[in-house]
């Protein structure tokens, strides 16, 4: 263990963990909506994550920009970054949309018994991977130069950069925005109410079917932002992307309470925080070891995770 | 660890459950078996001791009290929602009470795994029938039996001679418990496609069959017609014959006067009165939980 | 219904050719299994059935060898499904029971381990099949109280850990491997031995005898107070608890007996093969199984083994094949994740259906919430 590496880097590896954090806290979402709403951990959300980052590149791709591409000017910067994220989430969300609608909607007409959900699940996850790991011939791919990293500003000897800056903020909105529309749109009233109780819902005039096609779909955009976010952060892309940060991603949020929209903040936060910090001592080849074992860890003592369960209530 | 998953108790219009014309199932027979214990003088045995329950902000039970003798059949009865499933769903290791306890035979049972309650010897039916559906009658009251064998995984693998016994005592005596509560010509059936009746009565034979002292009976009635009814209440006495100590909870007050020996009331989660029915029936405050006391309990 | 369900509809339990069976006397049925089992052994010799043997040999890989791959597959079929079919357990990890015992063998067999103990093979086994047991037992005590969901992504964070600890220690020797695995003890008549990597021929008959045990020895438990147990805990897991059942023992025993056979499964990889090394334990090779268990039919042993013979001799049939320029053996995880999807929505209890599931899942339709 190195611990003189965590010491030394303690500043840095927060960024960088804060950051990470907010990555996982979009990508978290759509885990925590679906399972609040369906009580189904949704294992192909992670492929939809996947597929966001290279409906982003391809995109990039039709610009003739590739990872060998130079830097364009930031006026240009700023025109490919909106884009890829625009396409990415528009991808994503569409992907989310049409999982739901193949793979667990028939379920819902049959009343399957939630074994079937699961499993359907993840097969709906092991098709989405190999079908873009054939096609990609299973090789990684790389992300155009976009945004330089640079130092924003210095905390005693610890460089916070644009790309930290720009994730942290951008998070920060979509949060925002998402806790608005929760609570204060009728739409957002609807989740809730399906979140709580489904058939008292349906009773009360909500379309079940239109909220968790909702559902799904917000997760999904969100986890294409989050896509585009990590592009830039880790430079490279593969079929099975998906997996480790989806695993990630889904502790954060039971960590937070599944169903729990700030707790998958919360929760994300901590998981790249304690990713990073993990990295740190153990090797980054252990990341995903750590987070297993901060997941059995919580599973086994506070399944509620750390605000509660609570869709419904999102005040709490 | 496991969170209690809150069973709101649906109103349910129990004449329209059944089909007017289905046969009654013949009545049991009482005393062809010999009894399990004989009745003895009536010690304590269940006490409830200022028992509570609290669902988040709901009180459920609040500091509820009362204890059962050895040998009587006692009858929990109040309004719906009054916290008599919760008191069973305390007793049997399904929710962990937010204060008090609860004793049988002088030892705790709160806070206990389900399946030790159970050898401890205390069973039960429930409100909204639970078989395994895709199991044959035979095969679920068989499941009760299990309970008091010994054979292990590894006996069971290389078929010892413990697996062959008891596979065969438990096949008899879940016959034998099929014939006691009038279903024995049912036994090969999938549980799923009994009759109402016979489910309600399956069940409780798959409670008889864990040889418990103490039998809660979760409205064992609902639904059934008078002549049903009746049938029941015989049950119910021949059960205690066997020396099994009965707690029951029901709605029909005739079946209720008519079998109890003695009463706790409940209302909103308090213990409102107790005694025996004729009393308890007089009583000013039962008579205003329920509303006026129906006319079939005059 | 569309005309794909119609055609898929499960016909009844007691129709069909599981009912006819049911039916035979059992001297008529034991006969009919053994003949099975006999043309089992058979099977490396049907290439030389005229006009549909050269159909069915594969040609990509070596017959021997493909029949071998059906064997074990078919073992972890069976494993699996006593974890997911009889006690309804979703275990996502199962190949790390598989990876453990493959391990055990490894280090103890073989000469590149650092253990340095260069054991026969046969000797592993027995150790073998205790650490994987061990494993089981390890794995499902913090976790087997928890939800179904749950206990899904905990069991996928153990085969994970399992891979990425293979993959990154010395002493497991990430994607180099062990190789030099010793085979079974065994000599034909002129001295060369039995068990070899060229012809697997005798893998396969021993793969298929243990599976035969393997069986006999599931149906003992199922057709028990344990199969009760395992079937009451599947319906309703707390009525069968408030009858007394220990459901958590109970539970238990069926991932410690998922992961024996797993492991065994495992055992047989490595000798066969001679080599082994990180990249043979992927998170997909587990839900592949899982496909298997699930198409073939979970809760029943015909449905597992007819699972897991497919999910083997498909893929290795299509080997050779060129789809768009890759083989078609790459695809094999793809047909199967489609096939899944298509099994739980039109033929959820899948090709042989246990009677019982069959029944529970059409009542769970007719049931349908209001939407």
């Amino acid at each position: 263990m190195h611990f003189d590496d965590l010491a030394h880097n303690w500043g840095p590896l927060t960024a960088s963990g804060l950051a990470q954090g907010a990555i996982y806290a979009l990508f978290a979402l759509g885990y925590t909506l679906v399972y609040g709403v369906l009580r189904l951990i949704n294992f192909a959300h992670s492929e939809v994550f996947m597929v966001g980052s290279y409906a982003a590149l391809i995109t990039w791709g039709f610009f003739g920009l590739d990872e060998n591409s130079a830097t364009p000017p930031t006026t240009e910067v700023i025109g490919y970054v909106v884009l890829g994220v625009l396409v990415a989430a528009a991808i994503s969300g569409i992907t989310a949309l049409v999982v739901e609608l193949v793979a667990y909607r028939p379920l819902r007409r049959h009343n399957a018994p939630p074994l079937a959900f699961l499993i359907t699940a993840i097969g709906a996850s092991l098709v989405i991977s190999e079908a873009v790991g054939v096609a990609t011939h299973r090789n990684q791919r790389g992300v155009p130069p976009l945004i330089q990293p640079a130092d924003a500003f210095t905390i005693g000897n610890t460089h916070v950069t644009n790309l930290e800056i720009l994730i942290i903020l951008l998070t920060l909105v979509m949060m925002v925005g998402l806790d608005r529309f929760i609570n204060r749109t009728r739409l957002g009233r609807g989740i809730r109410a399906v979140a709580q109780s489904p058939d008292t819902a349906a009773l009360m005039g909500v379309n079940k079917d239109r909220v968790i096609s909702l559902v799904f779909l917000i997760g999904g955009l969100m986890a294409g932002i989050a896509a585009v976010m990590y592009l830039f952060k880790i430079g490279t892309t593969r079929y099975d992307a998906g997996f480790s940060l989806g695993i990630a991603a889904f502790t954060a949020a039971v960590l937070g309470g599944i169903g729990n929209l700030r707790g998958a903040v919360v929760g994300g936060i901590i998981i790249g925080l304690f990713e990073n910090y993990g990295s740190a001592l153990f090797g980054s080849n252990y990341r995903n070891v750590v987070t297993f074992v901060v997941l059995i860890v919580i599973l086994m003592f506070r399944p509620s995770g750390i605000l509660g369960e609570a869709l419904g209530r999102a005040r709490a | 660890m496991s969170e209690p998953h809150i069973e709101t108790p649906e109103w349910e219009d129990e004449t329209a459950r059944r089909p007017v014309d289905e046969p009654i199932p013949a009545d049991p027979v009482a005393g062809t078996v010999p009894a399990q214990r004989a009745p003895s003088d009536g010690q304590a045995l269940l006490e409830v001791d200022n028992l509570s329950l609290r669902f988040g902000g709901v009180l459920a039970l609040d500091r509820v009290s009362f204890s059962l003798r050895e040998g009587e059949i006692f009858g929990l009865i109040g309004p719906n929602g009054a916290g008599k499933t919760t008191c069973f769903n305390a007793l049997t290791g399904v929710y962990k009470p937010s204060g008090g306890e609860i004793r049988f035979r002088g030892q705790v049972v709160t806070g206990r795994k389900k399946h030790q309650i159970t050898a401890m010897g205390i069973a039960r039916t429930f409100q909204n029938i639970r078989l395994f559906p895709e199991m044959t009658a035979l095969e679920n009251v068989m499941v009760g039996a299990d309970a008091r064998h010994k054979t292990s995984v590894i006996s069971a693998l290389f078929r010892l001679p413990r697996h062959w016994r008891e596979e065969r005592e438990g096949r008899e005596k879940s016959m034998e418990l099929l014939r006691f509560v009038g279903i024995d010509h049912r036994a090969g059936e999938v549980s799923r496609n009994l009759s109402y009746g016979e489910q309600r009565r399956l069940e409780i034979a798959r409670a008889l069959a864990t040889e418990p002292t103490l039998l809660c009976l979760d409205e064992p009635a609902a639904g059934f017609n008078p002549a049903e009814k009746d049938s029941l209440l015989k049950l119910i006495r021949a059960i205690r014959e066997r020396g099994i100590t009965v707690l029951l909870i029901e709605h029909d007050m005739r079946l209720v006067m008519g079998v109890c020996d003695r009463l706790v009331v409940l209302e909103f989660g308090k213990k409102i009165a107790e005694g025996v029915p004729a009393e308890v029936r007089d009583d000013p405050r039962v008579v205003a939980a329920y509303l006026g006391v129906p006319a079939d309990a005059a | 219904m569309t005309t794909v369900q119609t055609i898929l509809r499960w016909r009844g339990p007691d129709g069909g050719v599981r009912g006819w069976f049911g039916r035979q006397p059992r001297l008529v049925r034991w006969t009919l299994l053994a003949a099975i089992a006999a043309g089992a052994y058979a099977l490396p010799y049907v290439g030389e059935v005229p006009v549909i043997g050269p159909q069915i040999v594969t040609e990509g890989v070596d017959w021997r060898t493909a029949l071998f791959n059906i064997s074990y597959f078919v073992l972890l079929a069976l494993g699996l499904n006593v974890v997911v079919g009889f006690a309804g357990l979703l275990d996502l990890g199962y190949v790390g029971f598989f990876a453990v015992g493959a391990y055990t063998v490894a280090l103890l067999a073989s000469p590149n381990s650092d253990f340095k103990t260069n054991w026969p093979w046969l000797a592993t086994v027995p150790v073998a099949i205790v650490i994987t047991m061990i494993s089981g037992v390890l794995l499902g005590w913090p976790t087997l109280r928890l939800r179904g969901d749950y206990l899904a992504i905990v069991t996928l964070g153990f085969a994970e850990i399992i891979r990425i600890f293979a993959e990154n220690t010395t002493l497991l020797r990430g994607d180099r491997g062990f190789s030099g695995i010793p085979h079974p003890p065994g000599k034909h008549a002129d001295g060369t031995p039995i068990f070899g990597v060229r012809d697997a021929g005798p893998y396969y008959w021993l793969g298929v005898s243990l599976i035969i045990v393997i069986v006999l020895a599931i149906r003992n438990l199922d057709r028990s107070r344990v199969g009760r147990s395992w079937l009451a805990i599947r319906e309703d897991e707390d009525a069968a608890a408030i009858m007394g059942v220990r459901t958590f023992k109970y539970k238990l025993w069926a991932f410690a007996i998922g992961a024996c056979v797993g492991g065994l499964g495992g055992v047989m990889f490595a000798g066969q093969n001679g080599f082994m090394n990180s990249a043979s334990f992927q998170i997909q090779f587990s839900v592949l199984i899982l496909a298997g268990v699930v198409m073939g039919g979970s809760g029943n042993i015909a449905g597992a083994i007819l699972g897991g013979a497919l999910i083997s001799y498909i893929p290795d049939r299509l080997r050779g094949v060129e789809i768009a320029g890759q083989d078609a053996f790459q695809y094999r995880f793809l047909m199967f994740g489609i096939a899944i999807i298509l099994i739980m929505i039109f033929r959820p209890q899948g090709l042989i259906p246990s009677r019982r599931r069959a029944m529970e899942l059409k009542d769970r339709a007719k049931e349908v919430a209001p939407q």
